[in-house]
């Protein structure tokens, strides 16, 4: 069965999709009446298998485009109840436009690397402060020459969930497309992408269970009696200096020193690592729609400024051109406050040229709450 | 004394577009209609000696439930020198009409005065960011009343956003007047932090929207 995405255009293609809807056992999932569809309104139908063609038959036939939204509901089903085996094809049973909670994110990154072995490899990062295994995914196509590396990591904050989201839908595009999209075949001809879906493991299920709207880690102070450092606080780039909080308590308490978390050490090591092959650093978080440059701990712009601020500002135009979306790009240091231990300024006070933090959508309306519906749009322009 | 110019992305000009949002969306706004921020086109600041910083913005706003209608305004806003707890003064022109909700306000209203028992729900939107039909004028309303707050409490120092609605009860009585005693959160950029906040919210269609009582709580401690 599949569940088609349909936005009739005029009357006469209204008519056509409710003749259907009396005539044919088809599965109206929205609107739920076949009365409330309505041209320029969002339809989605589920369609049973043996008539999947003849409805796109008759669809083609009267100029109504489609999108499948499910190619294959049973998959869907399948992978949403409990199992033990992992033979499931990810690509297609994984609803990327739903938020998963992290034993899925988990299961994902393992199907992820099973069914895209000849370009995906799964690797260990570090542990987490709850002693839980933080991995990355690297992306890249078999060659002789070494290439340079573009890193991403999501979820560095718990309540920013489009992040991660965000993390798994860029793997699953760059998957289905390299053959066939000349852009990523040649960017991944040159460079290797390596995508860290979720930094703040420990945060990340605490939002899910505990609290919504949790930020930071889960590490104890004080006893037991307060938890949590912030890690976008927690990098040894002008480390406590500014816009920081030495109180636990605080949504943005650094730590008791620069590194002084697991999750920032297992990040900060690796990349220290292998930072002469690194070209570019992005760290994605929600919300505000903004493309961020360095410095947040001063407004005194980086060297090689210029040249950074070129290459956000054709992202955010790149981005806009998409759904309209509105970017602004800067430092965050003027755009948003002042802010010091930085995963972004510390990557670029190493040697990473290219540095920048996304901040997704969107502007307030829904905040860290962005519901399921905008996760397609704002990771299609995002990407 | 003279006005400079400010550009309209960065934070000076975008917090005193949130706060303005946020007073023009409670003395504009209602269950049926709520207003965001889109963009800040331009902004302006002057420093009035012996009385404060007064910004001028011209901003474009959208309808919270239709993305794709914006509205144009300008606004003033001026926030009162020294520790005072003075609510910074704002004024706003709207240009054009905003939408008339007129036929969505007598139905939300009918349907609240006819329930059996006094409305309560929770954790509006849902973890997901979901808001059901049904709730969606118990959302915006505590959107538009957490404007009052928003403006109540800002500084050139912060900004607020409305998070979510933690808890909201309807509350009997006897007049026309429909009350709503909301515990909302409140998100705070610069600082990060998520503040509970406690409003009593009267709404009635031809009287618009009104806070007559609002505290700040205290984050519950979870262990």
């Amino acid at each position: 069965d599949q569940v088609l995405h349909i936005v009739p255009e005029t009357f006469q293609q209204v008519q056509h999709l409710q003749h259907l809807c009396s005539t044919l056992p088809l599965d109206l999932w929205k609107p739920l009446l076949p009365e409330d569809i309505w041209a320029g309104k969002d339809l989605h139908i589920r369609i049973p298998a043996p008539l999947v063609q003849e409805i796109k038959d008759s669809l083609d036939q009267h100029m109504i485009s489609y999108k499948v939204l499910i190619p294959d509901v049973q998959e869907l089903v399948d992978w949403s109840m409990p199992r033990e085996s992992s033979h499931r094809q990810v690509p297609e049973g994984y609803v990327y436009t739903q938020y998963h909670p992290m034993e899925e994110i988990y299961q994902w990154m393992t199907q992820i690397q099973k069914s895209n072995a000849e370009l995906v490899t799964q690797h260990y990062l570090g542990k987490t402060m709850e002693n839980r295994t933080m991995y990355y995914l690297k992306i890249s196509q078999p060659s002789d020459k070494t290439k340079k590396i573009i890193w991403m990591d999501c979820g560095i904050h718990a309540r920013e969930w489009i992040s991660p989201a965000f993390c798994q839908w860029f793997v699953k595009e760059i998957l289905q497309n390299y053959k066939s999209d000349p852009k990523i075949s040649r960017f991944l001809q040159n460079l290797d992408l390596y995508v860290l879906p979720v930094l703040n493991i420990d945060g990340y299920i605490y939002s899910w269970e505990k609290d919504r709207l949790w930020r930071k880690n889960r590490s104890p102070h004080m006893n037991g009696t307060c938890y949590g450092t912030d890690l976008n606080r927690n990098f040894n780039s002008a480390w406590g200096s500014i816009g920081v909080s030495y109180n636990c308590s605080s949504e943005i308490f650094c730590g008791s020193g620069p590194e002084s978390e697991p999750e920032t050490r297992a990040v900060a090591q690796f990349i220290e690592r292998k930072k002469s092959d690194i070209l570019c650093y992005l760290t994605i978080h929600s919300y505000g729609q903004y493309i961020l440059t360095p410095y947040g701990s001063t407004p005194k712009p980086p060297s090689n400024s210029e040249e950074l601020m070129h290459v956000a500002q054709k992202a955010a135009a790149a981005l806009m051109g998409k759904y309209g979306t509105r970017y602004e790009v800067g430092s965050t240091s003027l755009i948003l406050y002042s802010n010091s231990g930085s995963s972004r300024d510390w990557a670029h006070t190493i040697g990473i040229p290219f540095s920048y933090t996304f901040e997704l959508r969107d502007k307030g309306t829904h905040g860290f709450v962005l519901p399921p519906d905008q996760i397609q749009p704002t990771c299609e322009e995002t990407m | 004394a003279a006005s400079m110019e400010l550009p309209p992305s960065q934070y000076p000009a975008a917090r005193a577009a949130a706060l303005a949002t946020g007073y023009l969306c409670y003395r504009r706004g209602g269950p049926g209609l709520g207003l965001a921020l889109r963009h800040v086109r331009r902004a302006r600041r002057q420093d009035i000696d012996d009385v404060g910083h007064k910004y001028h913005l011209e901003l474009v706003l959208e309808d919270v439930l239709d993305k794709d209608s914006t509205v144009n305004c300008t606004a003033e806003v001026l926030y009162h020198l020294g520790n005072k707890h003075i609510a910074p003064d704002v004024q706003f022109t709207i240009e054009g009409e905003l939408k008339n909700t007129d036929e969505a306000d007598n139905t939300f209203y009918n349907r609240i005065k006819s329930l059996d028992k006094e409305l309560v729900a929770e954790n509006i939107p849902d973890s997901h960011g979901n808001v059901s039909p049904e709730m969606e004028p118990i959302h915006l309303l505590a959107w538009v009343a957490s404007g009052y707050v928003i403006w109540q409490n800002s500084t050139e120092n912060t900004k607020f956003q409305l998070a979510c609605i933690k808890h909201v009860k309807q509350v009997k009585r006897s007049d026309e007047y429909l009350e709503f005693d909301y515990t909302i959160l409140l998100h705070e950029m610069v600082s990060q932090e998520i503040i509970p906040w406690q409003m009593t919210v009267l709404w009635h269609p031809q009287h618009g929207v009104q806070v007559t009582q609002d505290s700040r709580q205290l984050k519950p401690t979870w262990e």
